[in-house]
């Protein structure tokens, strides 16, 4: 039988707020455990929460972003459960009236992903985040630290509208990149800024009807996702084709051995009696402001992709790979501004040496070892054919190393490339004259030997000399006595 | 010195009469020996009054005082105190000790008030006798066999015995009114939202609203005006302007509409509670006031959605007690549940289980529509019947309490007949309406309350009624005799 996947997800955005949504409490990451957590955070008797404004106005930039209803009267809730990294026994969220409501994004899908797709949200709402349980550090008990509660997270909910891990994972990139180019989320999937959850189930083939869904919890790199899901519809079709029934269940991916696990024993469903928070007026959002926010909004990846084919003349390849990561795509832009008229060059180094460095090293483009201004200086000398494209590569990695700028790894190492014609005119002649028997037969019609004189060439010069002079001059002389 | 007021008392300090050193021992005294029989105080903080009441002195010599500068209050033991044992009643909270201060708290500090101690109460303000503390309960200084009324029981009973000359207390369902109407005081609490509930320990967070208990509508009125105010921490609290009020209750009675609702007289009313109550209304009439019938559809469902809405928050709000971070804690938990389920069962008493019980079960999935959200619809409609009177009428009266001080122990077996003696009180909550109760007379010995419900933020509509009766009244100035007095 064939089978359709579908797949829903749930996406936790920490918001980049400096002070928590509910408290005045920091929010930065790493910190001591329990040193960012007032007595908001903590629960105590009788405190208070009081909203965060700017979580709202990034909740609101989201909206915008995707064509979403802003709902200009949203609803804090209750929602109820005991944990104890949950310290006030419920979850502030949004239940009935979340702040934004629909809205779309489009997907690249198919084979050679020149098809697109649209992906519908059903909602994003704000919420705070809960403490973290540590059940490893502590022998037979378990430490709870609260730096993390009341983080202001934006949850993204999707409709069950992806039919495939790709797609899953091609609507998370959108996400990512649109929540960073917003500048609403950091999107660092290591800490836990941008988390995501997967609804997955599967049915025949042309049947309307959902089937029975899982869900996968955290999942924290695109890679996970797209091995989880593929490990998961397996599993779906396993169990049904040897004729059991999925069970609706929570279940962890463990990347080392590939499989996912239910999360519980025994699933119970959970009754949160959600509320309306008594503690919270409802968000009231003026017109004004939406206006005022949309005209903050800042050019989305979509926006950015086209206008990269469109002015800059780059491939729809380059441009998606380059407007996925607001970071990449700022870094290509910056270093486009200095050096002028080279977007090609450009994104290719951008795609290429550069994001290959900073991978290597775990590092994002702000914190490059080499600056926009760098490297520019290094395109320079390829544009003014001091260095080869070849050569620059090894001038990257010095100057990634920390030997210098471009002009000091080029002199340092002697690699300024011969482009003086005379000087290569000669190396040229001197190649002729060590190889008569090359010659001849070239000139007898064996085209073929023109790569061996290249190559003779750039020996005996030490891979210095400038290609294309070599070739235009290669072949005025090898032609010239005929 | 215990027969005085607060302004005279104040007025004292001012001239010199006496220090707020002296006032403070005096009334410390008056605690110590009165104490044990009427456990209105959970605890007392002689050390921490004695140094409030020394600086107190100094500031009125500066000639920088407050009129409240070196004045003994009291709060009741849901506010948050820094530094000070804040228990709620509760044995969750038996050895709490607050690590910062409610807002109210700040704002009496601020003015040099001098903090006695804390008053006894029903556990988590859940209650009308003042019979579900874990402090055991407190007595009517009128009758000691009878109770004070709840949930503000003790400062009403220290207030009535002038063991402290005022006190605050927290009203969620009539918890100022009805313990102010038992102990024959002066109880206000205000609109919704007028006072900040930052640092009041939650019950219903939708209805909890501080508010005074003190011997006079004069008295009050000073105290109620130092805590109002909007609060940055407190999101539900009101930008609304906050009116002078202690200087601002002259004036007459003489066309002030008072709306008399039938549902206030109707059955379940004692005749004693009546018959004062009835004779009270005479007295605004003779001074000019007009009594006007007044129709309140809905008000005979406000027991009823009260004991859904007020239950469901407090579920919630309670939920934080589980023995994790602060409160009681159970010895040697096995796991996790049972760390939860033991710590909250020893920790709450019998009518706060009951009301987490009945708040979880109305919010539950297939529950929710059909109690809180119909109850949530109940109570839009009694804020319109009141908004509809209040077209017609300045003023509502009637009675606070349907029967004078009960009998310890009379109810206790039975819930509802407990819920029903907030029959008139509830649904002034639920429409988040400001209400005095003030002493009109006596019935067998024992103090009525008198009903003034004014409109949304007006406070000093009621109060200055309040004022204008006990001008021409001295209900207000009968003191208990006896054991308790």
């Amino acid at each position: 039988m064939s089978w359709e996947i579908v797949i829903g997800l749930e996406v936790h955005a920490q918001l980049a707020t400096r002070s928590k949504i509910f408290s005045g409490s920091s929010t930065t990451y790493g910190a001591e455990p329990n040193t960012q957590a007032s007595l908001v955070d903590l629960g105590f008797p009788g405190v208070l929460p009081v909203l965060n404004e700017e979580a709202v106005r990034m909740a609101v930039l989201f909206g915008l972003a995707v064509n979403a209803t802003i709902d200009q009267r949203s609803i804090f809730a209750r929602k109820n459960y005991f944990y104890p990294d949950l310290p006030k026994g419920y979850q502030i969220s949004q239940f009935e009236s979340p702040i934004v409501a629909g809205g779309e994004i489009t997907i690249d899908v198919g084979e050679d992903q020149k098809q697109t797709k649209t992906i519908h949200l059903t909602r994003a709402h704000l919420e705070e985040d809960a403490g973290k349980s540590m059940h490893e550090e502590f022998d037979k008990h378990t430490g709870i630290d609260l730096n993390r509660a009341g983080i202001p997270l934006l949850e993204i909910v999707s409709e069950p509208d992806m039919r495939s891990a790709r797609e899953a994972v091609a609507y998370l990139k959108k996400i990512h990149a649109l929540v960073q180019y917003l500048g609403i989320c950091d999107g660092n999937m290591q800490e836990g800024s941008f988390r995501c959850d997967a609804n997955v189930s599967i049915r025949p083939s042309g049947q309307k009807e959902l089937g029975t869904r899982t869900e996968l919890k955290n999942l924290n790199s695109f890679r996970f996702i797209e091995r989880a899901i593929n490990v998961e519809v397996e599993r779906h079709i396993d169990v049904i084709e040897s004729g059991n029934a999925i069970i609706q269940q929570t279940r962890l991916y463990d990347p080392d051995k590939n499989q996912t696990r239910a999360m519980r024993s025994k699933e119970e469903a959970n009754d949160y009696r959600y509320f309306p928070d008594p503690d919270l007026l409802p968000v009231v959002i003026e017109d004004a402001l939406i206006e005022q926010l949309r005209q903050q909004l800042p050019e989305l990846p979509d926006a950015r992709r086209t206008r990269y084919e469109n002015e800059l003349g780059l491939s729809s390849y380059d441009a998606e790979v380059l407007t996925n990561s607001k970071s990449h795509s700022d870094y290509f832009e910056a270093l486009c501004a200095t050096i002028g008229d080279q977007t090609k060059l450009c994104a290719n180094w951008v795609i290429g040496e550069l994001s290959a460095a900073l991978n290597k090293d775990g590092l994002d483009p702000q914190q490059s070892n080499v600056s926009p201004d760098a490297l520019a200086g290094l395109l320079a000398r390829i544009v003014d054919n001091t260095v080869s494209g070849s050569m620059a590569k090894d001038v990257f990695v010095a100057m990634w190393q920390g030997e210098g700028s471009a002009d000091d790894v080029i002199d340092a190492k002697g690699l300024r490339q011969i482009s003086d014609p005379e000087a290569i005119a000669t190396l040229i002649k001197q190649v002729m004259g060590n190889h008569p028997d090359q010659l001849g037969q070239y000139r007898d019609g064996k085209d073929k030997l023109f790569g061996f004189f290249v190559g003779k060439v750039m020996q005996a010069a030490g891979g210095k000399a400038n290609p294309a002079q070599v070739n235009q001059l290669l072949k005025t002389l090898l032609n010239e006595n005929s | 010195m215990h027969r005085l007021s607060v302004l005279e008392l104040s007025r004292g300090l001012a001239a010199g009469d006496f220090s707020s050193v002296e006032i403070t021992r005096h009334f410390l005294d008056r605690i110590g020996s009165s104490n044990d029989l009427l456990n209105a105080f959970i605890t007392v903080t002689e050390e921490r009054a004695l140094e409030q009441a020394a600086a107190a002195d100094q500031r009125i010599k500066q000639g920088t005082a407050h009129a409240l500068t070196g004045i003994p209050i009291a709060h009741k033991d849901i506010l948050c105190v820094d530094g000070v044992r804040t228990t709620c009643a509760s044995k969750m909270l038996e050895s709490f000790v607050a690590p910062y201060s409610a807002t109210v708290v700040e704002k009496l500090d601020q003015v040099g008030a001098v903090m006695l101690g804390k008053t006894n109460m029903d556990e988590f303000a859940m209650g009308s006798s003042n019979e579900n503390s874990c402090f055991g309960p407190v007595r009517n200084p009128w009758d000691v066999s009878r109770v004070p009324g709840g949930s503000s029981g003790g400062s009403a009973a220290a207030v009535a015995a002038r063991l402290v000359p005022i006190s605050t207390g927290t009203d969620t369902g009539g918890s100022v009114r009805q313990p102010a109407a038992l102990t024959g005081t002066t109880g206000i609490k205000p609109t919704y939202g007028r006072i900040s509930r930052y640092g009041m320990i939650a019950f219903a967070s939708s209805l909890d609203q501080a508010g005074v208990i003190g011997q006079s509508a004069a008295d009050a009125a000073l105290m109620l005006e130092t805590m109002c105010g909007f609060d940055t921490k407190d999101s539900t609290s009101s930008q609304q302007p906050v009116e002078a009020l202690h200087n601002e209750l002259e004036g007459d009675l003489k066309g002030l509409r008072i709306g008399v609702p039938d549902v206030f007289f109707a059955e379940g009313l004692s005749d004693g509670v009546k018959a004062q109550v009835e004779a009270a209304l005479n007295v605004f009439e003779s001074q000019g006031a007009t009594l006007l019938q007044v129709s309140l559809p809905h008000l005979h469902l406000s027991v009823p959605a009260y004991y859904v809405v007020a239950p469901a928050e407090c579920s919630s709000n309670l939920s934080r007690f589980d023995g994790v971070r602060f409160g009681h804690r159970c010895d040697n938990p096995k796991d996790l549940d049972d760390l939860y389920r033991r710590s909250r069962s020893e920790g709450f008493g019998p009518e706060v289980l009951r009301r987490i019980l009945t708040g979880t079960f109305v919010l539950s999935a297939g529950y929710y529509d059909a109690y809180y959200k119909k109850a949530q619809r109940v109570r839009r409609l009694i804020n319109a019947d009141f908004q509809q009177a209040f077209e017609q009428v300045d003023l509502i009266m009637g009675p606070t309490s349907p029967t004078t001080a009960f009998p310890l122990g009379e109810k206790t077996d039975d819930p509802v007949s407990m819920y029903l003696n907030d029959i008139y009180t509830v649904g002034v909550s639920l429409a988040g309406l400001p209400a005095a109760s003030i002493p009109c007379g006596l019935s067998e010995g024992l103090p009525v309350g008198l009903h003034i419900i004014g409109d949304h933020f007006c406070e000093r509509k009621v109060l200055s009624a309040g004022h204008q009766f006990q001008q021409v009244t001295d209900f207000h100035t009968l003191r208990p005799e006896g054991e308790g007095a």
